[in-house]
């Protein structure tokens, strides 16, 4: 039932991205009862998810990239 | 007496020195700044991307646009100065084709005119006035605008993580892939992939933690 906060952390950070089994959020939920740094990082982690979910972020895949950097190539 | 004035003169010398040091340094920074287009693409165009997204919203165009934003740069490199940041210097460029991308779309005639539908709706008939007035409360156009100054926000944070961790928080975080196909596409292993996911997540709370926490 007792986990380190290494282990805690690494549940926190699946839990960002809804990869965390039921089990394993039982358990961190447990933890975060008794340890406040780990509580205060997992508030902060769900606000940064939060957030990079409200700003819509965009990125050019590695394939559209590779082009460009083709395309750029021949230019100069 | 005369000691100690010679003590200051020599501090003062001193001071003089480090001053110049610290002049030719300037100068040596200044000289630094020259353009490296062949790093453009890896340390550029995700920002650019996300600035061109934000304006015309939609992804294939900001593509064009941040492709043509390399070239115009290409082409112009002779006059750069080097007294703006190469990204700055770029996002200039990029600015530029956006407003020629919205010139172009409303060249045809009678494209530029605003224009308002009033439906002729019987339930809302007689208050048209009232209608067009902005709510106050709303708080829509505002997060709007915060919104595009978030995602540059981030975007600069994920661009001073070390190459490795943007690079998986990027596939992980943005455009959502699985942690088995990020492990198969980089060939590392899933705990190592949430070891950079930790470091990544870790640093962008600090830097994001001045402006947005």
């Amino acid at each position: 039932m007792m986990i380190s906060c290494e282990k805690a952390a690494l549940i926190c950070n699946k839990t960002q991205y809804r990869e965390a089994t039921f089990w394993e959020k039982i358990k961190l939920k447990m933890h975060l009862l008794m340890c406040k740094t780990c509580s205060a990082f997992t508030k902060k982690n769900t606000e940064l998810t939060a957030l990079c979910e409200k700003a819509n972020l965009h990125s050019l895949s590695e394939g559209e990239k590779i082009k460009m950097k083709q395309q750029l190539k021949e230019k100069i | 007496m005369a000691a100690r004035k010679y003590n200051e003169q020599k501090e003062n010398m001193r001071l003089i020195k480090s001053n110049s040091s610290i002049f030719d340094n300037d100068k040596a920074s200044m000289a630094m700044r020259q353009l490296h287009p062949e790093t453009w693409v890896d340390s550029y165009a995700d920002y650019l991307f996300n600035y061109a997204v934000a304006r015309v919203n939609d992804s294939e165009i900001a593509k064009d646009l941040v492709q043509e934003t390399f070239f115009a740069g290409l082409n112009s490199a002779k006059n750069y100065k080097g007294d703006a940041a190469e990204r700055t210097w770029l996002i200039a460029i990029l600015k530029r084709k956006v407003i020629d991308y919205y010139r172009k779309i409303n060249s045809k005639k009678g494209r530029a005119e605003v224009r308002m539908s009033y439906s002729s709706g019987s339930e809302s008939e007689g208050d048209w006035m009232e209608e067009q007035v902005a709510d106050p409360f709303s708080s829509f156009e505002n997060d709007a605008i915060e919104n595009k100054e978030l995602g540059l926000a981030i975007q600069d944070c994920i661009s001073e993580l070390p190459k490795k961790q943007s690079l998986v928080f990027t596939m992980k975080t943005i455009r959502g892939m699985s942690t088995e196909d990020i492990c198969n596409e980089l060939d590392i292993n899933p705990s190592n992939l949430w070891v950079m996911i930790h470091r990544a997540r870790t640093s962008l709370m600090g830097c994001l933690n001045q402006n947005w926490f």
